[in-house]
Formats: C-alpha cells, sequence, structure tokens
C-alpha cells in the first residue's frame, strides 16, 4: 500500500519567547486509507507538528512527503496550490467565512482550484452536503447555523476537491458529545467507504480508541 | 494562476456586506475627485478667459521701430577723444523714422514664412478726438481690419456694428467704448479727429469696439489703414508695426530674436511683454493642483484607514482561505481589488457630481461691464482633467489598499488559527 504522508527527522524550536524545542525528530508514515490520531497533553507539540504537516507552517528541519514526492522547501505559491488539491482542512472553531452562504463556503476551494466547471462544482458541493445531511441549509448563511452543523460543513469543505488526506484539530473539541459522535460517524465512513485517508489531533481519548492506529506523543516526541 | 471570478467575487461580498464603509470609502475619492474636475475645470477657465483678454489680442511678435538715443554718440568716434571719460549730459533721441524701413518687401517675406499664421500691418499714432469743443487725447489703429478677425479675437470686442462694416465704409471708425459714452455718441453718428500737426478729418462711427480694460477702450479705436495713411497724409508703405501670429507660440521668443537681427528692427515677443502674467497663470494652476492633490490624498487616507480596519476584522477570514488554499497574492489580490473597485465607483461618480457643479457653474450668470462677450462664469470642459481625474482615482485608491493588502499577503495562518 503507497504511503500518503510520511515524515523524516523533523525538528522545530520556538524562539520567542525564549528557545523551546517543540518538536524533536519526529518520523512517521501514514499509508493511504488509514485513519490515525494523535494524542498527547497540552503543550506536547501535536498542534505544531499538524500545522507543519498542513503545509502551512514552513519553519522547520528535516523532510515532509505528500504522496511519496518531497515538499519540504517548495515556494509558497507551490504550497499554497498543494494545500488547496491535496488537503483537506478541519479546524476545531468551524471557521467558515460568514458573509458567504454555506453552499459558497464550501465551493470556495474548489473554485480556487479552477479544475471543473462552475456548474460541476456547485453539484459536488449539493452531494457532499447531501452526504454529511445538511443539504437543506446549502443557501442559509454560514452565520446562522448552529455549531454542529457548521462543522459538518467543514468537513463538506475539506472534501470538496477529493483531497488525499483529512486533517483535523481537534474537531470535536468545541462539539457536545452528540455532535461529537456525528462527526466521528462521518469520519469512520469516509473512511470506510471512501478509503480516505485521515489524521486527527485529539485530546479525547474515547475518540482517539476508537480509530485504526494511534500515535501518542509527549514533550515533542513521538512514544508510540 | 490567478483566478480573477473568485478574486472578485470575494471582494464584491465584502464590499457589500460592508456597506456602509464602502459607501463612506467611495464617497471620500467621489468628493476629492468631483473637487478637482470642478475646481481645475473652473480655474483653467478663468485662465483661459484671463489669457483671452490680454495674450489673445496681443500678436505673438510684434515688429516695430522704437524712439531710442543711439548707442554709439559722435564724440567716441572723435579720434582726438579715444582713451578718455566723455561725460555727455542731456542725450536726445536720434532723429528717426516711426515707420518701419521696407515694411511692405518684410510683410510678403514673413507671409511666406511657414511658421507664421498670419502678419498684419498697423499704423498707431497718437490724435485727438473732437466733439464739439471737447478734445480727448488718444490712439488711433490703421489696420487690414479683416485680417485682424481672422487672426486675433477682435470681433469678440466689437459690441456694435461689425469688421466688415468698417472694411466696407472707407472714413468709418472703430469707436473705444469709453469714448463713446464720453462723448455720448453711437453707430451712426459722426465724430472728428485731428492729428498731431493739427489736420481735421471727419469719420463716421461703424461699430463700437470695448476690450474690457478701460484704459484702451477710452484712448484706442481703429480705422481701415488705407485711412490712417491719408489722414496723416503719407504714402501706403507707411506702416509703424507688423503683427505676427504664429503656428506655435513657443517659438515666438526664438522667431522675436532671429527677425530683430535679420530686419535690424525692434522685436518684441508675446512672453516678453507678458511675463507678468504667465506668473499669475502658472501661480494659479500651481493652487489648483496643490488643493486638488490634497482633496486626492485625504480620500486616500480614508481608503487606507478602512481597508486596514476591514483586514483586521477579517483576519480569521483571510486564515481560512490561506488554509484551503489561497495563496497570499490570491489573499493581496482581494484587498487590492476592494480598494479599486471603490476607486472606480467612487471616481466615475466624482466625474458625474464634478461635470455636474461644472454645469451649474457655466450657467451662473456673470455679467460685467469689463467683459462683454462673457455671460456666465467660465468653464473648461477639458477632457483631460476628466482622464487625470479617473486615474488619480484608481491611483491612490491602488496605492492606499496596496499597502494593508500587503500586510494581509503576510499574515500567518497559523497564528490566526492556533489563536496566538
Amino acid at each position: 500500500m503507497s504511503l500518503v504522508l510520511e515524515t523524516r527527522n523533523i525538528d522545530k524550536h520556538f524562539y520567542k519567547p525564549k528557545d523551546f524545542h517543540v518538536l524533536k525528530d519526529i518520523s512517521f508514515k501514514i499509508k493511504e486509507g488509514e485513519f490515525a490520531s494523535i494524542v498527547g497533553k497540552s503543550g506536547c507539540g501535536k498542534s505544531t507538528l499538524l500545522y507543519i504537516l498542513s503545509t502551512m507552517d514552513t519553519e522547520y528541519t528535516g523532510e515532509l512527503f505528500l504522496n511519496e514526492q518531497l515538499i519540504t522547501g517548495n515556494s509558497k505559491e507551490e504550497l499554497s496550490r498543494i494545500r488547496n488539491r491535496n488537503i483537506g482542512f478541519v479546524f476545531q472553531f468551524h471557521y467558515l467565512l460568514s458573509e458567504f452562504s454555506v453552499i459558497e463556503n464550501v465551493m470556495l476551494p474548489a473554485k480556487k482550484l479552477a479544475e471543473k466547471s462552475q456548474k460541476e462544482i456547485e453539484q459536488n458541493a449539493r452531494e457532499k452536503l447531501e452526504m454529511l445531511h445538511i443539504g437543506h441549509l446549502a443557501e442559509q448563511k454560514a452565520s446562522r447555523i448552529s455549531g454542529g452543523e457548521k462543522q459538518r460543513v467543514a468537513i463538506a469543505r475539506a472534501l470538496i476537491n477529493n483531497p488525499t488526506i483529512l486533517m483535523g484539530d481537534e474537531p470535536t473539541g468545541n462539539l457536545d458529545s452528540h455532535n461529537s459522535e456525528n462527526v466521528f460517524n462521518i469520519f469512520r465512513r469516509l473512511s470506510i467507504e471512501e478509503g480516505l485517508s485521515l489524521l486527527i489531533v485529539t485530546h479525547d481519548n474515547d475518540f482517539a480508541q476508537r480509530t485504526d492506529r494511534i500515535i501518542e506523543m509527549e514533550d515533542g516526541r513521538i512514544i508510540s | 494562476m490567478i483566478n480573477w471570478s473568485v478574486i472578485i467575487g470575494i471582494a464584491k461580498t465584502h464590499l457589500l456586506t460592508k456597506m456602509k464603509s464602502t459607501v463612506t470609502a467611495a464617497l471620500g475619492v467621489t468628493f476629492g475627485i468631483g473637487a478637482y474636475i470642478t475646481m481645475a475645470g473652473f480655474m483653467t477657465g478663468l485662465n483661459n478667459l484671463l489669457d483671452g483678454l490680454t495674450l489673445n489680442r496681443t500678436p505673438h511678435i510684434r515688429l516695430y521701430n522704437e524712439i531710442e538715443p543711439s548707442k554709439k554718440q559722435p564724440v567716441s568716434l572723435y579720434a582726438d577723444f579715444e582713451n578718455t571719460f566723455n561725460v555727455i549730459n542731456s542725450i536726445k533721441p536720434k532723429e528717426s523714422q516711426k515707420k518701419i524701413h521696407n515694411a511692405l518687401p518684410i510683410l510678403q517675406y514673413l507671409k511666406t514664412d511657414d511658421a507664421v499664421k498670419g502678419a498684419t500691418p498697423q499704423l498707431q499714432t497718437q490724435i485727438f478726438y473732437l466733439s464739439g469743443s471737447i478734445e480727448l487725447g488718444g490712439m488711433l489703429i490703421g489696420a487690414d481690419i479683416m485680417e485682424e478677425a481672422r487672426l486675433s479675437n477682435i470681433k469678440d470686442y466689437i459690441v456694435k456694428g461689425s469688421p466688415e462694416a468698417l472694411r466696407n465704409n472707407a472714413n468709418g471708425i472703430l469707436l473705444g467704448a469709453g469714448l463713446a459714452d464720453k462723448m455720448t455718441l453711437t453707430v451712426g453718428d459722426r465724430i472728428q479727429v485731428s492729428t498731431v500737426s493739427g489736420d481735421i478729418f471727419p469719420l463716421k462711427i461703424v461699430g463700437i469696439y470695448q476690450s474690457g480694460l478701460a484704459e484702451i477702450d477710452n484712448s484706442q479705436s481703429y480705422v481701415n489703414l488705407k485711412t490712417a495713411q491719408r489722414i496723416l497724409g503719407q504714402p501706403e508703405n507707411y506702416i509703424t508695426d507688423i503683427h505676427i501670429k504664429l503656428f506655435d507660440i513657443e517659438a515666438a521668443p526664438a522667431m522675436a530674436k532671429r527677425w530683430e537681427r535679420q530686419f535690424d528692427i525692434q522685436a518684441i515677443d508675446i512672453k516678453e511683454a507678458n511675463a507678468q502674467f504667465e506668473t499669475g497663470s502658472n501661480i494659479r494652476n500651481l493652487i489648483t493642483y496643490a488643493v486638488s492633490i490634497t482633496l486626492l490624498i485625504v480620500a486616500g487616507f480614508g481608503i487606507y484607514n478602512i481597508l486596514n480596519m476591514l483586514i483586521y476584522e477579517k483576519m480569521k477570514d483571510i486564515a481560512i482561505l490561506k488554509a484551503t488554499g489561497f495563496s497570499g497574492n490570491d489573499v493581496a489580490l482581494i484587498f487590492i481589488s476592494q480598494a479599486v473597485i471603490i476607486g472606480f465607483m467612487g471616481g466615475i461618480l466624482g466625474l458625474l457630481v464634478g461635470f455636474s457643479l461644472s454645469a451649474l457653474i457655466d450657467n451662473t450668470p456673470f455679467e460685467t461691464e469689463a467683459l462683454p462677450t462673457i455671460k456666465t462664469y467660465p468653464i473648461n470642459y477639458s477632457p483631460l482633467y476628466y482622464i487625470i481625474g479617473i486615474v488619480f482615482a484608481l491611483l491612490s485608491t491602488f496605492i492606499a489598499g496596496y499597502l494593508p493588502a500587503n500586510k494581509a499577503k503576510n499574515i500567518d495562518p497559523v497564528k490566526i488559527i492556533r489563536g496566538t
């Protein structure tokens, strides 16, 4: 089975306010279709690692491979394109553009990618929303729907370009247990039905226990 | 690759949801551009009017004989007084003719010159106007009136009668308006003029001439060149002035110098004759531009401020856009297009406001004794100012948008998302 994501010897320092070695020699691999979670105490560096993996943070040493291609050292423009094309991202706080309607939010990354016509994009966006049972909200303003619904819209947006991997930074951290359960079930279904690779940072142990693989971190190292 | 429809779409949504700030910013531009158009149109309209008042009836080059003392006095030619220090008291001008020597050949020559639009002969002389027992001193100008009408806007200043009427009447005179008032004369009346040597000559008034400059209107009148020569008892080649109009006014100083040498004659060009006038025009233009640019800069700061605040409010949106694959340049373009849209809308509206205000001023009655042809305030509708206006609107809003947009471009999405 091919590798979706691989890191080799990633190190990162925070220099402000004082030198702090936040990630120490991180090397691991995510296989295609794997549903993995990263757990660890607050401040162990798991979010920092995720931002490096998402290509948004480029200040590190070591090597990052996506689809078995080295992307460390690529230009910012190139990284934006990779992010747009290959990585879906779900945050702890929904982070929708509140002035746009739900469907526009979902369509935005696809419009940026501009590989499909406007009509196809809209149809795809509607399919994603239907799949997450929020098709009826398509025309609503993003600021006028509930928290659980927002997170599902964010997932739809992350999926719109059919990414290679979906990353989540505590996607259930801000949701009640019912909605958390809902989000987990969506992830699980995407993993099984669509064969999507997922990498979720969480400190919800229940959530982590039910994933295929748990990567545990402590003090900037992977311990298991 | 830049996906303009997406970028413009986002920019438009931002502007529409922040309607109040958008309108405020656009109105800033509108007022700046509108005020600029109005001021530039009004000021240059006024400048052109004043230019017309003096410059249009001043020839580009005037050739004449100056009455002046000889530069070389006879004593300096006398060998016995070489290397001595000579003091001469009460130097008088040398005895010479007022008329231009070889005036007709010079005139012929000038008319064949490609740079010359026209050259007209004039005979200027001192004269007394007689009306009953009243005797008023003044100037009489004998001129080829049809040529003058072609080359200058003298026609505008003939308030009664016409140049043709003068041409058709060998004993006709275009009387200065001030003179006509003083002597209560009007078109159709007769007037007698007396030369310096005392010859009296009757003339018929065929028109009234009002330039707007009182000292000219109170003393100056026009007759046909031949009439003037007859009054003075001089032959047809007696011409005291040649007025030259060029195609290119900028060439006047150089050509004046050339002809001065070539014809051994005095030549004065329009720049020399109206130096202080041009200074006045320049300063008025400078003030116009200073005020307009100030207005536009103020509008620019308004836009800068509003966009800066908008970007501060949109930090999270910017982070999301970057996280979902929009590059820094895309984000910067979103904000720059917002600024330019504001500039374009505000600018176009400003042009309309400026045009309306100009039209309003243009139709405001403005009647003054001094300017007989002017009925309303002068306005210059030159398209140049409209082009400058819209270009400046786009340029200033682009700069005002560029700086905050650059800030947005460099926002680190990780910092915003992690909330640090």
